[in-house]
């Protein structure tokens, strides 16, 4: 009858509590950090602290979106661009093949792509992050993940100014991936260097 | 029951293995540019924010109030990510945590595995019980690889190959890469592109990965991945079976929780205001990312920590390795001296507590591994207070080979300085003769000069016996 499952879990909380004892710390968390702090301007916070990840931003009004966006593609010189089943059709510019993920794309397609665009959740200026929880605009992780280049769009209302106002506006049992820059590594000399497995070029186009 | 793992086999004491480190000019350039570059970047990224203090004081509680009703929180947790599709295993300790692996493995029918940089299955040796039943696990982390393919050990919890230079790491590429091109230059760009091409096959073809976590949230089932490269990503989010290996010490209570340790994190490890990556994900999603998720809640001797009134404070360790960065041992001997995949300052009080056996030479010499500064202290973002634990753990080591109580051990040794005139000389000037003030191993208030340090805070009792001279007298 040994269920080595069973006699582990309960072993272990057995463990646990004997190791706490009857009488059990009462602990009070200290909340009186800042969940908001004072920014003048959030979104030309986020520009500048995203482009201090080498990355590229710019800020465009709504209307000018479609040419930013073919703008940035052009200089890339992109031929193959993914992007999620619900990618806004004015998003799609013309002069290049858009792949959407729907059906889904197999690894060695995404692999081939030169590129994804995506919309996303939330923003945090402060650290300069982009968050995606594979909401409107997003898709799956995989498709922000291998292709080489990400174009991410933000709009100004998904900017915060803070990691904790962002955690407030997010579903944490959505998948999430919050991404601050191109894919890096800080195991040479401790010392941060772009390029290793995630996409090597991230540019974020901020839509007010 | 005691943890297993954790130390090398073979490993000698601190103070053998640092003789060797010592005499080992190259390994220490290495660690003081490495070191002291960072020690100055965090102590930008940290002064960013006005209210440093009040998180680090937050985050102490948050992890405070995981561990007091530790049990509670990882029944919701295994509650929750049930409930979301994923399977919870539980391990008492390194063999059992290996042996699950190993047949989740098999049943996925996998015969290589990626994985993600993780300290617990460092710490349970996974990668060798991995081998021993067939199957090849494949670091993806940098400086996992770089440990990897020089068949070395690592000596630092966040940049295992920390002792490594640019142009060391350039000539084990050359020589264990096969696509590695033999043009390859030692520019970190260069380096660190040979990594991706190296691996992406894998990644794009890989069944079954391991990971860590850093964080797992109680009340969600969601567990959170904290990483730089994006090898994490792939692993989390490309193979169809995902097994985490996690200490129990890893869940906090609530999702609101990472506001806090999401911000304490990566300023304190790489001193960036945020890591390239962060993941997190709760169960399974369908047709986003692995169809079945295991996690493994691994014992493995933190209940006996836990059970330590003053030792337990080490379960609230993050790994952010700040600690070892700013150690003046550490930046000396390096992280191999330690004999355990925890080096430095966290290691000197974690390492002893996970395998909770004092009359091992190597594990008792650990907590004399430090100069009792403070440094590690100050930097800790989750307020562990090293030194008051190597305190307390040098009095358990005094304790086990005397068979005595600790206080009739520190009484003891109180005696030892006593008894010679140049010893208590030598103590006086080293400070240590403020043990004699201290209640229970705590100043809270001293003379000037020491007062302006006690006005800010209570510092630790000075040790009975000084890293220097507990070396002098030990070593040979
Ligand atoms: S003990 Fe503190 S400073 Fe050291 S690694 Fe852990 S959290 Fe970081």
């Amino acid at each position: 009858m040994a269920d080595p499952h069973a006699s582990a879990r309960s072993e272990v909380l057995g463990r646990i509590r004997a190791a706490i004892g009857p009488d059990r710390p009462r602990v009070r968390i200290p909340r009186d950090y800042d969940a908001r702090r004072e920014h003048r301007d959030v979104v030309e916070l986020l520009a500048r602290r995203v482009a201090g990840y080498r990355a590229v931003v710019r800020r465009v009004a709504s209307a000018d979106l479609p040419d930013a966006v073919g703008t940035l593609l052009t200089r890339r010189r992109v031929r193959i661009m993914l992007g999620p089943t619900d990618l806004p059709e004015e998003w799609r510019v013309p002069d290049v093949e858009w792949h959407l993920d729907d059906p889904p794309l197999t690894v060695e397609q995404l692999d081939r792509a030169d590129g994804v665009l995506t919309g996303c959740a939330v923003a945090i200026a402060e650290t300069g992050t982009v968050v995606l929880d594979a909401g409107a605009t997003q898709g799956r992780r995989a498709l922000t993940l291998v292709p080489d280049y990400h174009l991410c769009v933000v709009r100004a209302d998904q900017v915060v100014g803070t990691v904790p106002e962002a955690l407030a506006r997010l579903d944490p049992v959505r998948p999430l991936t919050f991404v601050s820059g191109p894919s890096a590594t800080s195991d040479i000399e401790l010392d941060r260097v772009e390029g290793v497995h995630g996409p090597r070029a991230l540019e974020v186009l901020i839509v007010s | 029951m005691a943890g297993t793992g954790v130390t090398w086999l073979g490993t000698p004491t601190f103070p053998k293995a640092a003789r060797a480190a010592l005499g080992d000019t190259q390994l220490r350039r290495n660690l003081r540019k490495a070191t002291h570059t960072i020690r100055d970047k965090r102590a930008a990224a940290v002064a960013e924010l006005a209210d440093w203090e009040r998180l680090r004081a937050a985050g102490a509680a948050i992890k405070d109030s995981a561990l007091a009703n530790l049990d509670v929180h990882l029944e919701r947790l295994e509650a929750a990510v049930t409930a979301r599709g994923g399977v919870v295993h539980w391990a008492r300790d390194a063999d059992e945590a290996n042996a699950i692996v190993l047949r989740l493995v098999r049943a996925a029918g996998a015969d290589e595995v990626v994985k993600v940089k993780s300290m617990a299955t460092a710490e349970i040796g996974l990668n060798e019980a991995l081998l021993a039943g067939g199957v090849r696990p494949v670091e993806t982390d940098l400086a996992e690889l770089i440990v990897q393919l020089g068949r070395d050990r690592p000596s630092h919890i966040l940049v295992p190959a920390i002792h490594r230079n640019r142009a060391e790491i350039r000539e084990i590429f050359r020589r264990e890469m096969p696509s590695a091109s033999p043009g390859l230059t030692d520019d970190p760009r260069e380096l660190a592109d040979a990594a991706r091409h190296h691996l992406r096959l894998k990644f794009l073809s890989a069944r079954v990965a391991v990971s860590g976590a850093n964080f797992a949230v109680a009340d969600t089932g969601s567990v959170v991945v904290v990483e730089s490269e994006g090898n994490g990503r792939m692993c989390l989010t490309l193979p169809e079976t995902l097994i985490t290996v996690m200490g129990i010490e890893k869940v906090v209570p609530s999702w609101r929780d990472l506001e806090v340790l999401l911000q304490l994190l990566p300023r304190s490890s790489t001193a960036e205001r945020m890591n390239p990556y962060t993941s997190v994900w709760t169960g399974v999603t369908p047709g986003d990312g692995p169809r079945h998720f295991h996690l493994v809640l691994l014992d493995n001797g933190r209940t006996d920590a836990l059970a330590d009134e003053v030792g337990r404070q080490a379960l609230r360790c993050i790994r952010c390795s700040a600690c070892l960065n700013s150690c003046p041992v550490y930046e000396r001997t390096g992280g191999q001296a330690y004999g355990s995949v925890y080096p430095g300052p966290i290691g000197a009080i974690l390492t002893p507590q996970l395998l909770g056996d004092l009359s091992d030479p190597q594990q008792a010499s650990l907590p004399y591994a430090s100069s009792l500064c403070g440094a590690c202290f100050e930097v800790c973002p989750v307020r562990i207070d090293i030194p008051r634990v190597l305190v307390h753990l040098r009095s358990k080591v005094v304790a086990a080979k005397s068979g005595a109580s600790p206080e009739a051990a520190a009484m003891a040794a109180l005696g030892w300085i006593m008894r010679d005139p140049r010893r208590f000389e030598a103590a006086q000037r080293a400070g240590s003769l403020a043990r004699l003030l201290a209640r229970q191993g705590r100043i809270s208030r001293l003379p000037w000069p020491g007062s302006r340090w006690t006005s800010a805070r209570d510092v630790p009792a000075p040790p009975r016996e000084s890293f220097r001279a507990w070396w002098r007298r030990t070593r040979g």
